[in-house]
């Protein structure tokens, strides 16, 4: 299926092989996968992951690590060899059979799935591993042209046409073409508005397909919006809750990819994403202020550490001032909230009214 | 057997001796009946002193029966027989006669037992028997000085007496010199109001050996094991006395042998004279008062040592004494200033080479053999002085194997190689223990109390005067100088014992490291194996590779 995968693996048992024939200590490195080591550049659109590098050197501390990472490349080869696949958890069950060298938590081997894809610059999907997670739903004016399992033939697939349902995005989209008129893309955090607006054909409305992110965006997820905003020139809108975790998590993990993978941000990185709210401004704008939560403990702390840690949030001013606000009012605000203006309010009301000027979203 | 002592009858008793007229009075106070007719001071003072008799050592024992060891039940089993086990070895030594020794403990009844101690040595004339086992003695040692077991010279004849009074029986003695003389059997008990012996048999036997000494006696005791039980006595007594060999029976039936550690006698100990600034004020008027010199300057310098004729004169010239004064005319207040100008002249050091420690060698044998560990050490200090005393500090320590970990460190004491069993809290060697920082010798210790661990330590004090805090010998007194000396031989032992460990800690270490680097390696290979698709041979090869790399890097 993938012989460049292969030839990749293949090549660093090689050279594993030279080096132990040669009586040295084997090494593999590792690029250093933590915020400290991700660098933000406001023209690129996406955190890339900087020149940080972990060495591991076989020795007593490493020897399991070392181990456990030889044998999950063996299984990655084999899977690719084979046009198989194996999912995180199946790859951290393959590994009881492994005696000693076992992964005793799926955690353990994850963190060493990672490792590889880092070492390999590559995204596990190319190396036979699949995440189970969801990818998220699509609703609106969209069609995705797939192709038949069976017959190999283009299949369309309308988003429309689904009822009170939705299009759920595949796994691995690399392969996916799109047909759409669309002015712009909402991601939207909460399967409950995303139904809201389903059921009120919010798309036809304004002209939109509708992506239900179910928290923090997944890759698939992040792909298929990168690979539709990109292919049709679509702008991407953000609308999320109005607090640290949506704003710092959500919304930036959709935008400039995760600090833990940044590797891979490259491809699952969303850079043309614009924040449409809920914003600590909107709080105001929208009379929401009987309407919010106080911050916690963790959401202070959150946004905190995002102000000082945070590469992309450092980068932007209107960021920083939004997060500060947010603070200073020591309140957070639920994309619910308009509800207290009457269950539609935010379709008739809020986002036409936000809408008119996307000039004015967070970037 | 033989006693060292010599006799001194009542001397230091007390109130026993002859009314002095005019003293009385003074004395009865308290005793007399409450209305006292002033008029004859004389009448009352004989009638007073009709009532005063001389009390006899042996009833001053009775009621002070604890001061010499006596105190229960338990204790007096052991000090019988540490007395006779004292003398013996202290008359082999003296005989240049390798000890063997054999101790026997049999059960009479609930609360009654025998004690047999027999030895090699010299054996006892026939005429000193009765003395040395039925008359209790004093021993003087102010004017001796000499390492040596007993120091009071309260002898076997206490114990033998102790016997008598708890049982009613008699003290037996078998002895003989010389194999070709008859061996003498005796029972002998001590007429307590005369403090003379009471001869009940006397005869020839036939006894198998060439020359030696037995004695028995029956005691009121109780027997137990553990801590300060006989066998720990008798345990500890070999480890200070490599050179003894020595059999135990016990009243259980139990029979332990101890071979000799060493083949060699200790070297003799030398008899010195007092250093003058180890004598007190009281023991030089006595000194003064015995003297034979007639000359307070000759006095100095022969009755004592590192006084020359010229330090002599410097003192006696502080003192304000003439050079030709008689010493036994010397009066209290000039004894006072002749002992504070003692005190004011600088001295050499007394002489050291009068000691005889155990030696690191015969310590180290003494401990391997009867304590069974993985780590073994010894330290002889050089000898130092306290007071004008010369002693000599010995630490022996034994660690790991058998020994209980969870304890406290089984802590051994020695005063000139007997063994302190009781009082170890009041001891100078266990202040000098707890006060060394075991923590950083590796070994665990909490605040102010013994360290904790399979730890066995086992400290001697040889002096020619060890400083008791009481008359039992139990604990020896915290003379600074004591206590560092202590110190510096525990601090030594420690630091190899760290070393020891660490060493231990360091392998086990690398053990483990090796273990786990051999159960993780060979994934190495299979998981190369399955990629590039090597042979059993290739696979092999990097395996052995790996593990050298690996266990040469030592990371």
């Amino acid at each position: 299926m993938d012989k460049n995968t292969e030839k990749m693996i293949r090549q660093t048992a090689e050279r594993l092989r030279g080096e132990i024939l040669k009586k040295k200590v084997p090494s593999m490195d590792f690029p250093l996968r933590s915020l400290d080591n991700v660098l933000y550049d406001k023209k690129r659109g996406y955190f890339e992951i900087g020149e940080k590098v972990k060495e591991r050197t076989l020795s007593v501390n490493t020897v399991k690590t070392f181990a456990q990472t030889v044998r999950l490349m063996a299984l990655s080869h084999e899977i690719v060899r084979k046009d198989d696949m194996a999912t995180k958890r199946e790859a951290y069950y393959v590994s009881k059979n492994w005696g000693e060298a076992r992964f005793l938590e799926q955690p353990e081997s994850d963190a060493i799935m990672d490792d590889i894809e880092a070492h390999f610059r590559v995204n596990r999907e190319r190396l036979g591993f699949i995440p189970e997670e969801k990818g998220g739903e699509v609703a609106g004016k969209l069609v995705v042209i797939d192709k038949d399992p069976d017959s190999g033939k283009p299949l369309r697939i309308d988003c429309t046409k689904f009822g009170s349902g939705a299009y759920s995005i595949p796994i691995a989209c690399e392969e996916l073409e799109f047909e759409t008129k669309a002015s712009f893309i909402l991601a939207i955090e909460t399967a409950g508005m995303f139904q809201r607006l389903v059921k009120h054909n919010y798309y036809t409305t304004a002209n939109c397909v509708l992506v239900s992110m179910g928290g923090v965006p997944t890759r698939a997820c992040r792909r298929f919006i990168r690979r539709l905003a990109d292919s049709k020139k679509v702008p991407v809108y953000a609308f999320v809750d109005g607090d640290p975790y949506g704003m710092t998590n959500i919304y930036r993990t959709l935008k400039v990819g995760s600090g833990n993978n940044a590797h891979l941000n490259r491809f699952f990185c969303v850079p043309q994403a614009s924040y449409l709210g809920v914003t600590p401004q909107d709080i105001i704008d929208y009379k929401l202020q009987d309407a919010t939560h106080p911050l916690q403990e963790v959401d202070v702390k959150r946004a905190r550490d995002a102000l000082k840690n945070d590469p992309f949030i450092k980068t932007h001013k209107p960021w920083r001032e939004a997060i500060e606000q947010m603070l200073q009012m020591g309140v957070r605000v639920e994309q619910q909230a308009f509800a207290k203006h009457g269950l539609n309010h935010v379709i008739e009301k809020y986002l036409p009214a936000k809408l008119k000027h996307p000039e004015k979203f967070l970037p | 057997m033989k006693k060292k002592t010599t006799i001194a009858k009542a001397r230091q008793t007390g109130p026993a001796k002859t009314p002095e007229a005019g003293k009385p009075a003074a004395k009865a106070n308290g005793k007399t009946p409450a209305p006292v007719k002033p008029p004859e001071a004389a009448t009352e003072a004989d009638r007073m002193a009709a009532k005063q008799r001389e009390i006899s050592v042996s009833e001053f024992f009775l009621k002070n029966r604890h001061l010499l060891g006596f105190d229960n039940p338990k204790k007096a089993l052991l000090t019988t027989i540490k007395e006779a086990v004292d003398n013996s070895l202290d008359a082999c030594e003296e005989a240049k006669i390798l000890p063997e020794i054999l101790i026997e403990v049999k059960q009479l009844q609930e609360d009654r037992f025998s004690v047999v101690v027999e030895d090699n040595g010299p054996g006892v004339v026939r005429d000193q028997i009765p003395k040395i086992f039925g008359k209790l003695l004093y021993g003087s040692k102010f004017h001796a000085m000499k390492q040596s077991r007993g120091q009071q010279g309260i002898g076997i004849s206490a114990a033998g007496m102790y016997g008598q009074l708890t049982t009613g029986t008699s003290t037996r003695i078998t002895s003989r010199i010389s194999p070709k003389k008859p061996a003498h059997y005796f029972e002998i008990q001590i007429d307590t109001n005369r403090n003379v012996p009471t001869i009940l048999k006397d005869e020839e036997v036939e006894w198998a050996r060439a020359h030696g000494t037995r004695v028995e006696i029956e005691l009121e005791a109780k027997y137990q094991k553990g801590r300060h039980s006989v066998e720990d006595y008798v345990r500890q007594t070999v480890i200070a006395n490599p050179h003894v060999t020595l059999t135990y029976l016990g009243p259980d039936g139990a029979k332990e042998e101890y071979p000799a550690a060493a083949r060699q006698l200790p070297v003799a100990p030398r008899e010195i004279k007092p250093h003058p600034h180890g004598v007190e004020l009281g023991i030089l008027m006595k000194m003064l008062k015995s003297s034979t010199s007639h000359k307070i300057k000759a006095f100095l310098s022969r009755d004592f040592s590192r006084v020359s004729g010229r330090v002599a004169a410097e003192i006696l010239r502080t003192a304000g004494i003439a050079e030709t004064a008689r010493p036994k005319a010397i009066a209290h207040a000039e004894a006072d200033k002749l002992y504070r100008a003692i005190n004011a002249t600088k001295l050499m050091k007394p002489p050291t080479d009068c000691l005889s420690p155990i030696g690191e060698d015969a310590l180290l044998r003494g401990i391997k053999q009867n304590v069974e560990a993985d780590f073994y050490t010894a330290v002889t200090r050089p000898p130092a002085v306290y007071r004008g005393n010369p002693f000599q500090i010995e630490v022996a320590l034994a660690y790991g194997g058998k020994l209980p970990a969870e304890e406290l460190a089984d802590l051994m004491r020695f005063a000139n190689r007997v063994p302190l069993l009781y009082q170890q809290s009041a001891c100078a060697i266990t202040r000098s223990v707890i006060q060394a920082n075991w923590k950083n010798y590796a070994v665990d210790q909490s605040r102010g109390a013994l360290p904790s661990g399979p730890l066995m330590i086992a400290v001697h004090m040889a002096s020619v005067w060890v400083p008791f805090t009481s008359e039992s010998k139990e604990a020896i007194a915290s003379y600074p100088e004591i206590v560092y000396e202590v110190k510096l031989a525990l601090q030594e032992c420690g630091r190899r014992l760290d070393a020891f460990i660490r060493r231990g800690r360091r392998e086990a270490e690398a053990r483990r490291k090796k273990d786990y680097i051999r159960s993780y390696l060979p994934h190495i290979g299979m998981g190369l194996r399955e990629i590039l698709h090597f042979n059993d041979k290739e696979e092999k090869k990097i395996l052995d590779l790996l593990t050298n790399v690996l266990e040469k890097s030592r990371k």
